[in-house]
């Protein structure tokens, strides 16, 4: 991929990120909205100016896409696997796993309408099984949410530095909409970080003591420490990982919080509505988990209102409400089924929150 | 009486560790541990050998190899030992997995492993039951045998008839070496009485072996070790064995089912 400007779909641009990463080894398996970034991968593999990306299979299944990974994430690669909503169900059972193994691999799920087949529309559906540790067991994944394809080509190298920092399974949340949009995209040049994995990696016991990799412990008490450990690790990434975007929230009486592709139609929303003299701003998280909380907390005390926009029947508002407290109003626009809320029906909303509040 | 030649090495083995094995008395995964373990000695391959250990009696066999591991989901060591293998091309993979594991809830997983020529070696334990949860049925559960789940003993009607692994895995181009053995001490009758003979051990010793070197060649391989679980099975040790050398080899006939780089001749 050149230095210069390139106009590309969303999840080919995550593909093309992911590359300039130093990706290492992808393991596929074909979902609609998402193939992509398999059929891009497909196509560079062997590609010189990627030196680092060496394997790329698809899988049997999506449960054998994640153990693929998984395996090639043990013996110390950067590996990855794509996927959408149906598949990101599937991968439930890796990701638990590699949490508690404390593996770090890349998992990118461009969501699209569920429940069940759903269909291949944009939804925002999948923040809960995202955010809350959607496998079995108190784990937590590092969700990075793209609102833009440029975006989308920067993220996967956030995500695997977050991934080898935290040794922690990070998932890209995007959508149908972020997946399929076109856009330009811009890579910096900058060489793929070099993660020391030589303490722990399965790359044969030579001269050292055997590494085991392993979520088994049978022990009560070990398991305890274990996953206090895991837990700290967790509070760690609280502290110094949350990333968000605020827009024009400092003088605003009204907040919008919204991430992904309903955060943009939100962007231009707030400036329909500030060229019309009312006073209202949007927080976009970046990461859905960490989620900003602070932030929104800080906000809530300064008296502002709340809008949650999301592309599901209400799923980050939950957090959103924990963070600001009671006694704040939060108010929700929800869209489904494939269906993207407009900028008027945002307006009408937010003049309704302004009616209410006052 | 047969006389047959073999050497078995005893004492310590660098492949091992000194932590004592979980295993119930009788049960052949403590024999095939130190199969494993004197073949990896004896090729000198210890220091580039990862274990994919499964779920099932072989889980914690992560105490007992004395090399990396990596501690599968239920069914899916071949996926991660694949995983492994495409990254790191100059490790030898191997994994040892239930007929559980392997032959249910795992079997995309290893068919595919062996569908696309993975180089890793496979070992598949058919005890006929699930042994570490407390004797189900397995896929290679006897038609008729009596397990928790089938009281009555084993419906085919209703559950099928056993799956035989080995000749499912010896139909696919990708697959190398497939091979059964039996692990069960076998009696025989000589002028002195009733003797044990190890004929079985030695042929599984060599399979074992062979298996490592036909990935060393870049090819799938597969052991299915026939073996008992005289604990669910409800039998004592012996009658256990007699019934792996009597009645389970009937349905699973021991021998070897595909050998694609010739190793068993050499």
């Amino acid at each position: 991929m050149g230095r210069s400007r390139v106009y590309l779909k969303g999840n080919e641009a995550l593909a093309y990120g992911a590359l300039e990463a130093g990706l290492n080894a992808y393991f596929a398996y074909p979902i609609t909205p998402s193939s992509e970034i398999p059929e891009t991968l497909a196509k560079e593999f062997g590609n010189k100016k990627y030196p680092e990306y060496k394997f790329f299979l698809q899988a049997a299944s999506e449960l054998e896409a994640i153990n693929m990974v998984i395996g090639a994430a043990s013996g110390g690669a950067r590996a990855m696997t794509a996927t959408s909503s149906p598949g990101f169900s599937l991968k439930q059972e890796g990701l638990s796993y590699a949490a508690c193994m404390e593996l770090p691999l890349l998992v990118a799920d461009i969501c699209r309408a569920g429940p069940g087949l759903g269909n291949l529309g944009p939804e925002q559906s999948d923040y809960f099984q995202g955010t809350k540790g959607g496998g079995h067991g108190s784990y937590r994944l590092i969700v990075l949410a793209p609102a833009t394809v440029q975006e989308m080509g920067l993220l996967p190298r956030l995500g695997f530095d977050l991934a080898f920092k935290y040794r922690n399974p990070v998932l890209i949340l995007g959508d149908a909409f972020t997946g399929q949009l076109k856009e330009d995209v811009e890579f910096p040049e900058l060489k793929p970080e070099s993660y020391d994995v030589s303490g722990w990696a399965t790359t044969g016991a030579k001269g050292r003591p055997p590494h085991i990799i392993n979520s088994l412990e049978l022990d009560y008490q070990k398991h305890f420490k274990h996953i206090g450990r895991i837990y700290e690790k967790y509070q760690r990434a609280e502290e110094s990982e949350v990333r968000f975007e605020e827009y024009h929230t400092e003088d605003a009486e009204s907040v919008i919080v919204a991430f992904g592709i309903a955060s943009r139609i939100a962007k231009g929303a707030v400036n329909k509505l500030r060229a019309k003299g009312v006073k209202v701003g949007l927080l976009r998280p970046i990461t859905l988990w960490p989620f900003p909380r602070r932030q929104l907390n800080a906000l809530a005390s300064q008296g502002k209102r709340f809008l949650v926009v999301e592309l599901n029947t209400g799923q980050m508002i939950e957090d959103v409400k924990l963070a600001v407290g009671n006694g704040v109003t939060v108010d929700f626009l929800g869209k489904w089924g494939g269906v993207v809320p407009t900028e008027a029906e945002i307006e009408s909303k937010l003049k309704r929150l302004e009616v209410v509040a006052v | 009486m047969t006389q047959v030649a073999y050497t078995v090495k005893l004492g310590k083995l660098n492949s091992l560790t000194e932590t004592p094995t979980h295993y119930c008395a009788g049960c052949e995964h403590g024999t095939l541990t130190r199969l494993i373990a004197a073949a990896i000695d004896d090729l000198g391959i210890r220091e580039k050998t990862v274990m994919i250990d499964s779920v099932g009696c072989s889980v914690l066999a992560y105490n007992y190899f004395n090399c990396d591991h990596i501690v599968a989901a239920h069914g899916r060591a071949p996926a991660v030992a694949a995983g492994l293998k495409r990254v790191h091309p100059d490790l030898m993979i191997f994994t040892v997995q239930g007929d559980g594991d392997a032959a249910s809830i795992g079997l995309l997983e290893m068919i595919y492993a062996a569908k696309r020529s993975t180089p890793i070696t496979v070992f598949l334990v058919n005890n006929a039951i699930y042994g570490m949860t407390g004797g189900q049925m397995a896929p290679t559960t006897l038609e008729g045998q009596v397990t928790t789940t089938t009281p009555f003993g084993r419906d085919a009607l209703l559950t099928g008839t056993e799956l035989d692994a080995s000749k499912l895995i010896s139909t696919l181009d990708g697959a190398a070496y497939v091979k059964r053995v039996s692990l069960a001490v076998q009696e025989i009758s000589s002028q002195r009485g009733k003797v044990y003979t190890i004929k079985n051990l030695l042929d599984a010793k060599k399979s074992v072996e062979n298996a490592f070197k036909v990935q060393a060649l870049g090819g799938f391989a597969f052991v299915e070790l026939l073996s008992t679980c005289s604990i669910n099975w409800k039998m004592s040790v012996l009658d256990a064995k007699r019934f792996v050398n009597d009645k389970v080899v009937k349905k699973f006939p021991l021998g070897l089912y595909k050998d694609t780089f010739g190793v068993e001749r050499q």
